[in-house]
């Protein structure tokens, strides 16, 4: 499916898919329900292999953020120095995501002002290319 | 149980620096052969290798080359920096059963070319592991750590002063030690505080060099080792740690990604031990970012979980301020990044009496290898 990148892994399709369609959904257990990320075959919990996609709301907390600066390569390097984030979801703040926080739904990565980035502030789930073009889930303030 | 029964009988250093004409190869034997030298062991009596799973020199390379004999014992441990302290332990568990007896451990490496790191060709090459963070521009290991340290400062209330701390204990303790590379390049409060940034929070200075070179350690039985040509350095403790649902490098997904490996590596290590952390003047400790050491701190217990940062305050990581010495030929900031396995040889020189930063009245050294990756750690006595 051309919306699943190439180097996903097997069980990652489910998360692509739901990008495309402007979707953030999370993997969870089919037996005992638990969420899970990073996508894995089996529940850390209840060891069960069989498992169901779930749609987010796209709500989150800042968790924490870097300001990447060079040297870097292609095609990041131009873009820096710019951030990346990572997001605890409000459905279960053990489940995190790498992001990057944007300041408005498909504006760059870079535009956000280091000062301006607080760990703990909320945000929501936009979806916007990347390198290459690949749609990616990224982040704006609520 | 390991306790005293093996000992570190030799090591061997080749010199570290930029741009070595010499292959990994060459210099894994250069090295190896020098610590078997210092041992007073004959390459022939070698029976045992273990190295990493990054290391390139493969062990038969390494047996052909050396002259050794049969070997009965081979392994290789992964994680990258996480590996140094598990060459040795798992060497001496091998001569502890009984299936080798002189065991060499080595790293060689060379990576002060720009085409050598790794992460260089990250963003067009999505590897496995990357793959939920380097589509958003996460790329370099230096990237990877920053996200833990900026948690770090949020949760605990840490500013850049503890990094700054650790960076500037370990050039003081390499303006001491000729090999490193640091050595005539001191390193004031002020440039490390105005430095580039690298990834914000770490700049410059919380990074580790990039250098070539290579080491090598002799691992037998005490019984062995107090015939050998250097005072034994035995092997008190050793544990590994891959802590729950942990991901290496990227450690963002698990319940509590703080509670790095020496918190659970500290429980095994100490359980077995005749020392307490309150009984260690002298650690080495992985630092390819500075932060990493002040998550070693707290996970091993020298402090509480959250209190590195006042720990450290005051120049407490200095070889001489009483407190517990870090890293005192300069480790992978200021004497040369070779996977933390000088980390190791520093060790052991600090318990032969040998290091130009000596401890007074050390009589063991925790060695512990990378916090950011599953890892494994050694306590070291004399």
């Amino acid at each position: 499916m051309a919306d699943v990148p190439s180097w996903a892994g097997e069980e990652d399709a489910p998360f692509w898919q739901g990008v495309a369609c402007g979707e953030l959904r999370v993997q969870s257990c089919a037996r005992c329900r638990r969420l899970r990320f990073p996508p894995r075959p089996f529940c850390p919990l209840c060891c069960s292999p069989e498992s169901a996609w779930q749609p987010m709301s796209g709500r989150g907390t800042l968790w924490s953020y870097v300001i990447v600066h060079p040297p870097l390569v292609a095609p990041f390097a131009e873009l820096a120095p710019y951030n990346v984030i990572v997001v605890a979801l409000e459905e279960d703040p053990a489940i995190r995501m790498v992001g990057n926080l944007l300041a408005e739904p498909h504006g760059p990565i870079n535009k956000v002002k280091p000062d301006q980035i607080r760990i703990g502030a909320r945000v929501k789930a936009v979806f916007s290319e990347g390198p290459g073009g690949l749609r990616l889930p990224r982040w704006i303030y609520e | 149980m390991l306790k005293d029964r093996t000992a570190i009988a030799g090591i061997g250093e080749t010199s570290f620096g930029k741009l070595l004409p010499a292959s990994e190869e060459r210099l894994a034997c250069e090295a190896i052969l020098a610590a078997l030298d210092d041992a007073g062991i004959a390459p022939r009596e070698v029976d045992g290798l273990c190295s990493f799973t990054m290391e390139t020199t493969d062990a038969t390379e390494v047996a052909r080359n050396i002259g050794a004999g049969d070997i009965t014992f081979f392994s290789q441990v992964g994680y990258g920096g996480g590996a140094g302290c598990a060459t040795v332990g798992q060497a001496a568990m091998a001569v502890v059963a009984g299936q080798a007896n002189v065991v060499v451990a080595w790293r060689s490496r060379k990576r002060s070319a720009r085409s050598a790191r790794i992460w260089a060709s990250a963003a067009d090459s999505v590897a496995a592991s990357g793959r939920w963070s380097r589509p958003w521009g996460l790329l370099r290991p230096a990237d990877e750590v920053a996200m833990l340290a900026r948690r770090y400062m949020h949760q605990f209330g840490a500013t850049r002063e503890a990094f700054a701390e650790v960076a500037l204990a370990l050039r003081a303790h390499a303006n001491r030690n000729p090999r490193a590379a640091m050595y005539s390049r001191p390193l004031s409060r002020d440039e490390y505080m105005t430095a580039r940034w690298v990834s914000e929070p770490l700049c410059l200075f919380d990074c580790c060099l990039e250098s070539d070179g290579a080491l090598a350690a002799v691992i037998v039985s005490r019984e062995r080792a107090r015939d050998c040509r250097r005072p034994p350095v035995y092997i008190h403790a050793f544990a590994q740690a891959m802590p729950r649902q942990i991901y290496s490098m990227t450690n963002y997904f698990c319940e509590d990604p703080l509670r790095t490996p020496s918190f659970v590596c500290g429980k095994l290590l100490w359980r077995d031990c005749d020392f307490t952390p309150a009984d260690v003047k002298v650690a080495q400790i992985y630092d390819a970012f500075s932060p990493l050491i002040l998550f070693a701190l707290e996970g091993f217990g020298f402090c509480g979980r959250g209190e590195a940062a006042d720990f450290v305050r005051g120049g407490r990581l200095r070889w001489d301020s009483g407190a517990v010495a870090v890293n005192t030929a300069g480790g992978s900031l200021s004497e040369a990044y070779v996977h933390g396995f000088n980390l190791i040889t520093e060790g052991v020189r600090q318990m032969r009496g040998t290091s130009t930063a000596q401890v007074e009245g050390a009589n063991c050294c925790l060695v512990a290898s990378a916090e950011a990756v599953p890892s494994g750690a050694l306590l070291l006595r004399s």
